[in-house]
């Protein structure tokens, strides 16, 4: 058995939708019925919401967002920042000052056109403070570079708290997108964020960022372009989070610069942490619980119980981190979780679509482990069974430097 | 045209006062495998990181293929076709075994595929891929990790994880592979399979190598010259047999009697 046995298959030109095709995987059936169901919720009940469901869906669809560039940061790369909600200010200020002229220009016949031209003005803007930003800061490593970051955040909020052309104390009254159809956009621009980083994620380039969150030297080392990668990863990060920031200004009537303060921030990166760092269906997932979760609480403790809000949030907060963390629970865990679910329901779906079982369908994704009997080994097995095992032969090969030589080995296995 | 893959002219490196390694001149062969051998803290770690571009040398210079090299970045001399191993396991834990050697493989130029073709899937990207997957899958093979690519490489054994380090230091197709004490920890039967290993690069990947070193038999069997350094400083050099019954070198390791 040689190393030809791999070879690729050349010959075959293969087009581009038999690619797109193969990378469309039975594991994921689950995924796509979740989404064709929540279009067709939308596109049925979507007309009849009520206002404070429709405002909680726009809420949502801009935390998502905020949660999934986060992410990228945080869950990817591995570096802490606490300047997201910096991103999505400058994102909602300036794409909002803008949308004004796009407006016009659009002379208000195309709303939906001028609001997508306004959400990649406010991701470009963001996004070029990113790279202003990341360019000296990403020099920076984990606490410090939190710091800056956390600074940055608050010199965009006081900034423009300060400018009288952003309307100052009061806040700035924007041009909305008036339509109630806004989360439905905020929906899609949801999903394309997901594709986006994604995709960007399960590339070569996305498996050198998290080369470099798992070992920056090694990464370095085997060439990896450490700086290039940290500062795309940031400004895409940064540019997600001035869509969000776009979605914000249009959900509200007015923007005011105190609802992107240091505890927003921090929020997002709750999401993040609690949806599970590096897995963006559980960002996405706890993004929407902790703000459905917030709203709920100010709509329902009210008055004298206004005070209770933020207790009954860190509350829950501290529950969820137990609930994961718990060495008690962890067999509970293993067994009922959302991944276990979804592969059983994806594995069901298989089934009721092709009749056939996923390990039975040739079509299906063949599972990646090799057949052992294939697997070349370079351990010589005649020199095994014919080594001797005797004291005598022993004392042949030792050294001086044996017990030295054992010990690093010892360490290293219980560094594991 | 030039007959020594790597040549270095009085490299040298001092941190404050301390002279870590200076006056280093190695010059090895095409095709060699030559061992850089001496006690601990001896400096050989610091040349290997001077030769990857780790420390930028304070003097000397230092040539591949006629090449110099000296200041260039890390990524710069990978991409120059200087890889390494490193002497405590640095692979990318949290990552699947072919993912570590595809994450080398990424480099190279006919892996292309820019940040818009990989985020909107475009057929360069399928393709690259595809070809990229096939490769890595081929350099698995040599090194008998087939079976196990999709493990998380944290999970390997000890002895795999070494092979693992050495396969993905090949993906980055150099021309000089740096082993960094690369039989440290292992047992005897390891040590005798990484010699084969060893052998086995050399014939297929047809990569020069540069090996740090304790264990002398290991030394002794396959290294065709070696260095010898001794506080920063080279102690005796040349072929490995006669360097290694040379008296200072001896007393360098043993002590005097």
């Amino acid at each position: 058995m040689t190393a030809t046995a791999t070879q690729p298959e050349t010959a075959k030109k293969t087009s581009w939708f038999s690619y797109v095709k193969s990378s469309f995987k039975p594991k994921n059936y689950v995924s796509y019925a979740v989404l064709a169901l929540l279009i067709a919720f939308f596109l049925i009940f979507g007309k009849s919401f009520k206002q404070t469901n429709v405002l909680m869906l726009e809420k949502i669809s801009y935390s998502v967002i905020a949660a999934l560039s986060l992410s990228l940061v945080v869950g990817f790369l591995g570096e802490l920042s606490l300047g997201q909600a910096g991103f999505m200010c400058l994102g909602a200020y300036l794409g909002g000052y803008f949308q004004t002229y796009v407006y016009g220009a659009f002379s208000q016949s195309l709303p939906l056109l001028s609001l997508l031209l306004t959400m990649l003005l406010g991701g470009f803007f963001a996004a070029l403070a990113g790279l202003i930003i990341g360019l000296p800061a990403l020099r920076l490593k984990g606490d410090y570079l939190a710091i800056v970051t956390l600074a940055f955040g608050e010199i965009v909020k006081v900034v423009f708290r300060n400018l009288k052309t952003f309307g100052a104390e009061k806040g700035m009254e924007t041009v909305r997108y008036s339509s109630s159809s806004l989360y439905i956009i905020g929906f899609f621009a949801v999903l394309f964020t997901l594709a986006v980083i994604r995709n960007f994620i399960k590339s070569k380039h996305g498996r050198a960022v998290t080369a470099i969150r798992d070992n920056e030297i090694a990464a370095r080392a085997m060439g990896v372009n450490v700086t290039y990668y940290k500062l795309v990863v940031f400004v895409l990060s940064a540019f997600f989070a001035g869509v969000a920031g776009v979605l914000f200004s249009n959900a509200n009537y007015t923007i005011k610069s105190i609802s992107f303060d240091y505890n927003y921030s921090i929020d997002i990166l709750v999401m993040v942490v609690l949806g599970g760092m590096g897995s963006l269906n559980g960002t996405m997932l706890s993004a929407a619980l902790i703000t459905f979760l917030n709203a709920k609480l100010s709509t329902v403790l009210t008055g004298d119980l206004a005070a209770l809000q933020k207790l009954v949030y860190a509350l829950v907060l501290v529950l969820i981190v137990i609930y994961n963390n718990a060495p008690k629970l962890k067999t509970f865990r293993e067994k009922y979780n959302l991944r276990r679910l979804r592969e059983k329901l994806s594995a069901a779906l298989h089934r009721l679509i092709f009749k056939k079982h996923p390990a039975e369908d040739p079509a299906a994704e063949k599972p990646d482990a090799a057949d052992w009997s294939n697997i070349p080994t370079k351990v010589p097995m005649d020199a095994i069974l014919s080594t001797d095992f005797t004291p005598d032969a022993v004392t042949d090969e030792d050294k001086p430097d044996k017990p030295e030589r054992n010990e690093p080995h010892e360490n290293a296995e219980a560094k594991q | 045209m030039n007959e020594y893959i790597l040549e270095t002219k009085n490299l040298g490196i001092s941190f404050g006062g301390l002279k870590a390694a200076e006056n280093v001149n190695l010059r090895v062969k095409k095709g060699a495998l030559y061992g850089l051998i001496g006690p601990n803290g001896a400096g050989k770690t610091t040349v290997f990181n001077m030769l990857t571009g780790v420390y930028k040398p304070t003097e000397g210079e230092f040539y591949l293929d006629g090449e110099n090299l000296t200041g260039l970045d890390q990524a710069a001399i990978c991409k120059k076709g200087v890889a390494r191993t490193f002497q405590n396991i640095r692979l990318f834990n949290n990552m699947s075994v072919i993912k570590n050697v595809l994450i080398s493989l990424a480099n190279h130029p006919e892996y292309k595929c820019n940040l818009f073709q990989s985020v909107f899937r475009t057929k360069r990207f399928y393709e690259t891929e595809k070809a990229m997957r096939n490769e890595a899958k081929e350099i698995l093979n040599v090194f008998g990790l087939l079976g196990e690519r999709n493990l998380l490489s944290c999970s390997l054994s000890y002895g795999k994880q070494r092979k693992l380090e050495i396969a993905r230091a090949i993906a980055t197709r150099p021309k000089l592979l740096l082993l960094d004490e690369p039989a440290a920890g292992m047992n005897p039967q390891e040590t005798e399979e990484l010699m084969q290993t060893i052998e086995l690069i050399r014939e297929r990947f047809r990569a020069t190598i540069l090996l740090i070193e304790h264990d002398m038999k290991l030394v002794s069997g396959i290294c065709e010259e070696v260095t010898v350094l001794e506080f920063g400083k080279t102690l005796a050099q040349g072929e490995t047999k006669e360097v290694l019954s040379r008296h200072e070198v001896v007393k360098a390791y043993l002590g005097e009697d």
